[in-house]
């Protein structure tokens, strides 16, 4: 933040005025920012310093054409025996299934994706995340890390699948990060299941797991949308 | 980066809160025109690649992981690039979209190509932060070595 930096005084800094997790303004505009980059590395040809300049520019709006991403489409309905935990986990599952025809084509068209740190398959994720619904730990699917560890990094590779695959489908491409983060927390079955996890997961017995629940899986800006919070 | 008052208030109210260390010297180093610049970059957005191990924080170990760096080559293809930052609070959309958001190795490249710097760094490197600045002093003389044998004279550091 500018406050930070004026407080610290490194030798040169440019301030900019984009959002968190974009320092270089917005995706798919190279002419934005280059001049970004442009202007941060003139900072180098200051006669003396410390310089602190501020990027005069604000990040392109997005067209006014977005619109919200449209919901999975509604599934048939699921066996009235189920538990609640079993019907989200399903509705998980089908919700993963339904997004991966466009998560596949935006990986195509993009040739990258981010998801993959975790190092297991979307619907591989979806069950891992959905075990812990009932309190219960699974199994670990990988020996070399702590389960705590792969929970956040699958966690965030839900996240990315979602994103990715929403971004390819008609008119989606340009939605502004808010609208995104607004689908994903208001509108899915995985934001959904996260907070219901999230719960679960800040009073279990596992090493870091209690952490990674209550610091490291909902962006604080969204914990008050919880369904499942306790007043 | 991003103007406080835009910020969430749950968010704004830490930031305010996060103590600064401050200075009472300002080093200062002049250097060649940039077009003779060799330059790197270093994100503090949990970068690594694919194959590389992700960055881990867990209670007890803060201090002892906080100098914590990835080596990132300047040919590495995009998709080889991932993201293990331990933070939910910023956006991972426009890194997902397009990793020159967030690490800006193509436009360096094209600025390079240009003549407007001379050359990009063998090497570039990520770490996580979010912890103690002083904790990372190790670390920041080590790269600082590193970059001095890759002969860069000029860093990026891009925060997220």
């Amino acid at each position: 933040m500018r406050e930070h930096t004026a407080k610290i005084t490194p030798p040169r800094a440019l301030w900019v005025p984009f959002e968190l997790g974009r320092p270089l303004g917005v995706p798919g505009n190279a002419g934005f920012q280059i001049r970004v980059l442009q202007t941060a590395l003139r900072l180098l040809e200051a006669p003396s310093g410390p310089v602190l300049v501020d990027f005069p520019e604000d990040a392109p709006p997005v067209p006014n054409d977005a619109t919200l991403p449209a919901c999975p489409v509604s599934f048939a309905p699921l066996p009235e025996e189920l538990s609640a935990a079993d019907r989200m986990r399903a509705t998980l599952q089908r919700e993963i299934g339904q997004l991966r025809p466009w998560y596949d084509l935006a990986v195509s068209a993009r040739g990258r994706t981010t998801v993959g740190v975790s190092r297991l398959t979307p619907e591989e994720i979806g069950a891992f995340i959905g075990a812990f619904l009932d309190g219960h730990t699974p199994p670990n699917p990988r020996s070399d890390i702590p389960i705590a560890a792969l929970f956040r990094y699958a966690v965030e590779d839900l996240k990315a699948y979602y994103c990715e695959a929403i971004a390819a489908q008609p008119r989606q491409k340009a939605v502004d990060s808010q609208t995104l983060a607004d689908w994903f927390w208001r509108e899915t079955m995985a934001g959904r299941v996260l907070f219901a996890v999230q719960e679960v997961c800040q009073h279990s017995d596992v090493p870091g797991m209690p952490v990674v629940a209550a610091s490291f899986l909902i962006p604080r800006a969204r914990s008050a949308e919880s369904p499942f919070a306790k007043a | 980066m991003a103007r406080l008052e835009q910020v969430h208030p749950a968010m704004r109210a830490s930031l305010l809160a996060m103590e600064c260390p401050t200075f009472d010297t300002h080093p200062w180093v002049a250097g060649p025109a940039l077009r003779q610049r060799r330059v790197a970059l270093i994100s503090t957005a949990g970068l690594h690649r694919r194959d590389d191990r992700p960055f881990a924080v867990t209670s007890g170990n803060a201090r002892a992981i906080a100098g914590d760096y990835r080596v990132i080559p300047h040919g590495i293809a995009a998709n080889d690039l991932v993201m293990s930052h331990v933070s939910t609070n910023f956006d991972r959309t426009g890194f997902q979209q397009d990793w020159n958001v967030v690490f800006p190795l193509d436009r360096l490249h094209e600025l390079a190509r240009d003549g407007v710097i001379g050359s990009v760094a063998a090497f570039h490197y990520s770490l996580m932060g979010a912890t103690d600045p002083s904790y990372m002093e190790a670390s920041a003389h080590e790269l600082a070595r590193l970059l001095t044998q890759d002969q860069v004279n000029a860093v990026l550091l891009v925060p997220v």
